[in-house]
C-alpha cells in the first residue's frame, strides 16, 4: 500500500472533487426547473396534458445514463443544423454535455418524486384552500407545492445520491471529475488500488455530507414542534 | 422510428444478448451477497452486524463507475500479489465478464441487503416464536418459515433493483465488454452516426426495461397467490 502517493495525489482529486460537485449542483438545480414543470403537468385534471411527459419520463428512466450521455456528447454532432447553429460551442464542450444529460436525466426522476408527493397532499387541504376561496393556481402555490416539497425530501436526498453517483461517467466522455482524475493519476502511477480507494473515500465522504445536509433541511423544513401538520 | 442500422443489426443483437447474460448473472449473484448481508445486519452477532452495515453503507455510496474500475484494475494487482509468494509473476488479468459481474453482483447485493433485511423484519416476529415453540432450531425456522415469505414480500424492491441493473450493465463497456454499449461504440466508428446508433442502443434498452416490467408483473402475481386483496 502506497501511503504516500495517496496524499501526494489528494490535492489533484481534490480538484476533481470539485468538478464533480459542480456537475452535481448544476445539474440538480437545472433538473429541478426542469422536473417542476413536468410534475405539474402529470396531475394535470386534463388526460392530454398527463399524457405529454409521459414520453419523456419513460424515456430518460428506461435508458441507461452513459446512453443518455453518449447521445448528446457524440450524437448531436451528427447533425449538420447542429454543428452550424450557435448552440455548437457549447454542444462541442464535453462539461455543458455532462450538464445537459444529468440535467434532463435528474429532471424525470425528480418529476416523478415531486408529482407523488404533490399526490400524497391529502384533498381535504386543497378542498379548505379552495373553500377560502383561493384560486386554483394559489392553492397549488401556497398550500400544496410547500407541502409537497417537504414530504418529497428524503426521496431527493436520495436521488442527489444517485445524481452523484452517476455523475463518475463525466469522466468517460474526457471529464476531469473526481473519477477522472483518479483514471489520469492511474494512468501515470499504475497504481489502481491505492488511488480508487482515495476517491471512493471521498466520495463516501460526499455521500455522508449530502445525507447530513438532507436531514438538517428536513428538520428546518419541519413544521414547529406542537403545531400540527 | 426504426433507424437505418447499415447492416449492424446483428452486432447490436449480439450485444444485447451478452447484456442480458450479464444482468442476469450479476443478479445471482446480487441475491446471494444481499441474502448474506441481510443475515449479517439481523444477527445476533456484533462483528458481522458490523460488516453487514459497512458493506451496504460503502458499496451504496461510491460510484458504480468507480467499483467496476476499481475491480478490474485493482483486483489483478491483488491477486498478482497473492499469487507472487506461490511462484507465479506473471500478469493476471480478470476478464470484462468476471469482473463486471462481480462489480454489478457486489453493488446489486449492498442495495439488496436493505430489501432482504427489511422484508425478514416485515414478518410478524410471532411465526418465528411458533416454531421456535415447535421445536425448531434457528436455522430450520429461518428456512422453512421466514425465507419462503422473503421471497414475497422483496420482490418489488428487487424488480426496482433489476431495473437499476440493467441500465448498470452499459457501464461494463468502459472496460471492454463486448455488450450493447460496446457494439454500438463499434457500429458508430465503422458508420460516423453515433446519434442513429445510440439511439438505436437506447430503443433496445427500452424494449428491455418495458419487457422486464412486463416479466415482474407476472412474477409478483405469481409470488403473490393466497395473498390477495384481503
Amino acid at each position: 500500500m502506497d501511503v504516500a502517493l495517496m496524499v501526494d495525489s489528494l490535492p489533484r482529486l481534490a480538484r476533481g472533487m470539485l468538478t464533480t460537485f459542480e456537475l452535481v449542483a448544476l445539474s440538480g438545480v437545472a433538473g429541478v426547473l426542469l422536473a417542476v414543470p413536468v410534475a405539474l403537468a402529470r396531475v394535470s385534471r386534463r388526460a392530454w396534458v398527463r399524457a405529454v411527459p409521459l414520453g419523456y419520463i419513460f424515456f430518460l428512466r428506461g435508458t441507461p445514463l452513459l446512453v443518455q450521455i453518449f447521445l448528446v456528447y457524440y450524437g448531436l454532432g451528427q447533425f449538420e443544423t447542429v454543428r452550424e447553429s450557435f448552440l455548437w460551442p457549447v454542444l462541442r464542450e464535453a462539461y455543458w454535455c455532462a450538464i445537459i444529460a444529468f440535467s434532463l436525466n435528474t429532471s424525470a426522476y425528480t418529476a416523478e418524486i415531486l408529482r407523488g408527493a404533490i399526490q400524497a397532499v391529502p384533498p381535504g387541504e386543497v378542498e379548505a384552500a379552495r373553500a377560502l376561496g383561493m384560486p386554483r393556481a394559489m392553492a397549488m402555490r401556497r398550500i400544496v407545492l410547500p407541502r409537497a416539497v417537504r414530504m418529497a425530501l428524503p426521496a431527493y436526498g436520495n436521488e442527489v445520491i444517485l445524481m452523484l453517483k452517476g455523475s463518475a461517467l463525466a469522466s468517460t466522455i474526457t471529464l476531469l471529475d473526481l473519477t477522472g482524475a483518479a483514471r489520469t493519476i492511474i494512468a501515470k502511477t499504475y497504481k489502481p488500488l491505492e488511488i480508487f480507494l482515495a476517491a471512493g473515500v471521498l466520495y463516501l465522504l460526499m455521500t455522508f455530507v449530502i445525507v447530513r445536509l438532507v436531514r438538517w433541511a428536513e428538520r428546518r423544513l419541519a413544521p414547529p414542534a406542537g403545531s400540527r401538520s | 422510428m426504426i433507424p437505418d442500422l447499415h447492416g449492424f443489426g446483428p452486432v447490436l443483437l449480439e450485444g444485447t444478448l451478452m447484456t442480458v447474460r450479464l444482468a442476469v448473472a450479476s443478479c445471482a449473484v446480487g441475491i446471494v451477497l444481499g441474502l448474506l448481508g441481510a443475515g449479517a445486519k439481523l444477527s445476533a452477532s456484533p462483528i458481522l452486524r458490523a460488516v453487514g452495515g459497512i458493506y451496504s453503507t460503502v458499496l451504496r455510496g461510491i460510484p458504480e463507475l468507480l467499483v467496476v474500475l476499481m475491480i478490474y484494475f485493482g483486483a489483478s494487482t491483488v491477486l498478482m500479489a497473492a499469487a507472487r509468494p506461490f511462484g507465479h509473476a506473471g500478469y493476471i488479468e480478470l476478464s470484462p465478464f468476471v469482473a463486471g459481474v462481480t462489480a454489478l453482483g457486489l453493488t446489486f447485493g449492498a442495495y439488496a441487503t436493505e430489501v432482504f433485511r427489511g422484508a425478514i423484519q416485515a414478518i410478524p416476529p410471532d411465526q418465528a416464536e411458533a416454531a421456535r415453540a415447535l421445536g425448531m432450531g434457528r436455522g430450520l425456522t429461518f428456512r422453512r418459515v421466514i425465507l419462503p415469505q422473503v421471497w414475497r414480500l422483496a420482490l418489488p424492491g428487487l424488480g426496482n433493483l433489476f431495473m437499476v441493473l440493467l441500465k448498470d450493465t452499459a457501464l461494463i463497456s468502459v472496460i471492454g465488454l463486448e455488450e450493447l454499449m460496446r457494439m454500438t461504440a463499434f457500429a458508430v466508428g465503422r458508420t460516423k452516426e453515433p446519434f442513429t446508433f445510440y439511439l438505436a442502443a437506447a430503443l433496445i434498452y427500452l424494449l428491455l426495461t418495458a419487457l422486464t416490467t412486463l416479466a415482474l408483473a407476472a412474477m409478483e402475481r405469481r409470488a403473490g397467490r393466497g395473498h390477495g386483496r384481503r
